[in-house]
This record gives structure tokens, sequence and C-alpha cells, in this order.
């Protein structure tokens, strides 16, 4: 059986204009996510637009500068399924019950007691 | 013996590295794979806490997010420089890939100067992990005072790590003549793992909690 030494003489794939241009998107989301805080819109908005800016960033940095585009299949599929599973499951759990503990909230002493929930 | 290697040679693909990566490498996957976890546990929690409070929105446009805007280009900036670093080192240019890693170091401890001196006006403001300034307390009526146990929490936890990846950084690049190209490598996805963290802290923490204009 035959074993190779992995490092030494890996080349590493992308090109100097690649990781330039996923940089200058990365700035331009960033910005783009400044200038949503900038407008102000609804929050819901905020939040549904912010995370989707994030996950694409999060992806562009995954795949281009953490080289994982370029690596074999089986890595891929071994690292991110496994992590958007448990994080998805962690949401299931946690957000129904902060809807429920919403109606539970603190009104505080200046707010009508009737306020609806 | 010989029945034994050919099985796991072909169950394998002729060779012992089925990933086609090393595995300190490996190691490095899966010690983010669970450090991914760790944080999106913290976002989830300050989640909740957050749709089921009354939450403060204290930071103002200026200076706050302008500055926190500041601290994020540098850390993607950093990420540009720490690529840099392993393709020269992938090269075998290994002064070159120094000077990138070393120039990696220096924006991150330039992010840890510029978060402190966001953490040093907060708390001038009064703010601690279980208790709001008066002001604020004032503006929001009934807020949780857990706004700053949520804040320091995940950004010094943010902070550690990039503090941690500095030192590791300054480690590498000193002894980058001894190390194989995978060690840098490894390395950097330390440090756009980092990054990678920041791009969801920012938009979550700050960009969510902007003062309203009205």
């Amino acid at each position: 059986m035959t074993t190779h030494a992995i490092g030494d003489d890996e080349h590493f794939a992308g090109s100097l204009k690649l990781f330039i241009s996923v940089w200058v998107w990365l700035l331009l989301l960033t910005g783009f996510e400044v200038f949503l805080g900038y407008i102000q819109l609804p929050v819901i908005y905020m939040l549904v637009i912010l995370l989707g800016a994030s996950i694409i960033k999060a992806a562009l940095i995954v795949a281009y500068f953490m080289h994982l585009r370029f690596e074999r299949l089986n890595l891929v599929l071994t690292i991110v399924p496994a992590v958007v599973i448990c994080i998805c499951l962690m949401l299931l759990v946690f957000f129904p019950d902060s809807f429920r503990s919403k109606g539970l909230r603190y009104q505080g002493a200046a707010e009508p007691a009737a306020e609806s929930h | 013996m010989a029945t034994e290697a050919q099985a796991i040679s072909s169950d394998w693909g002729g060779g012992a590295l089925p990933y086609r990566v090393g595995h300190r490498k490996l190691g490095m996957w899966l010690f983010i794979m669970s450090d991914s976890l760790t944080f999106s546990a913290l976002l989830i929690g300050y989640a909740y806490l957050r749709a089921s409070n009354v939450w403060p929105t204290p930071f103002k446009f200026y200076p706050s997010i302008v500055f926190s805007s500041v601290m994020t280009l540098v850390l993607l900036s950093s990420s540009l420089t720490m690529v840099m670093a392993v393709s020269a080192s992938s090269r075998g240019q290994r002064s070159t890939a120094r000077k990138w890693i070393i120039a990696t170091a220096v924006l991150g401890v330039t992010f840890i100067v510029l978060h402190s001196i966001e953490w040093r006006h907060l708390i001038s403001e009064g703010l601690t992990p279980f208790q709001l300034p008066a002001e604020w307390a004032a503006k929001w009526p009934g807020a949780t005072p857990l706004f700053g146990a949520t804040f320091f929490g995940i950004t010094g936890m943010h902070m550690f790590h990039v503090a941690t990846g500095c030192i590791y950084l300054l480690i590498v690049a000193g002894r980058v003549n001894k190390l194989k190209h995978e060690d840098v490598e490894i390395s950097g996805l330390y440090w756009h793992f980092v990054d990678l963290v920041w791009m969801f802290v920012f938009p979550m923490i700050y960009l969510l909690s902007i003062y309203p204009k009205k």
C-alpha cells in the first residue's frame, strides 16, 4: 500500500484575481448591510436580509478562502450537512419557545397593563 | 496480511487519506465544526433572549456602526492577507509567506484594539454584563439587563478567538521555514473561521440594534 505526503507538493488552487474578487464581493455585501442599517427597514426585513447576506458571505469565505470548493466532495459532504442539520435542530428547539415566552415578557411599569400580547 | 492491505487499499481508493487532506487539517476542520456550533448556540441564545424580552437598540449609526464597520473591514482584509500567505507558501516562498502572516496578525491586533475601545466606551456609559446604563433603562422601560451579558459574552468569545489566532499566527510565522505548507494552510483555516464568525456577529449584534432615527 502506498502512502503519499499531503501538503508539501500540494498546489493551492485559486488565482490572486479570484481571491481579490471574493474580497471585493465581501466588502460590497458588508456595505449593503451597513446601508440597510442606515435606512432602517422594519426589524423583520432587516433580520431576513441580513441573515441572507451573512450566509452568502459565509459561503464565499468557506468556499474560496477556506478552499473547500477545491477539496474532495466527500470532505464537503462530511462537514457542511452535519453543521447545518445541528444548527437547524437548535433553531427548531429554541424558536417556538422564544415566541411563547414573548407573551410572558415584562411590560415595564410605564406601559399599560391591558396591552395585547 | 497482504490480503488485508489489498482490502484497505481497495476500500480507500489506494491511499491512507480518504479525504485527500492530512490528519491535522482534518482535525482543524472537525474543530471548526464544533466551534461553529458553539457560536451558533451563543447566537441562537441571544436571538431567544431578544425575541422574548424588551430589547434596547442603543447603537447610533455614528460613531458605533461606522466604528464596527471599520472593524469588519480590518478583519476582511486580514483574511485576504492570510490567503496571500497560504498562496505564497504553496509556491515555496517562505519569507513572503512569513510577511503576509505577520501582516495578518497585525490586522488581528488592530481589530482587538478597536474592539477594546468600543468595549471601554460602553463600559464608561455604565453597561455591565447584568445591568443597563440608567439612560438606556429610562429610554427602554422594562428592557432586560441581559443585553450586556449577550454583548460581552458573544463579542468577548470572538475577541478571545482573534487573540488566540494572533498568537497562533505569530508562532507559525516564526517557524514557517520548519513547517510544511499544510501547517500554514491549517492556520489559515482557523483565521478564516474567526472572520466568518464575525460575518454573523456584526449584523446580529450591531446592525439589528441600531438606535431608531425617530
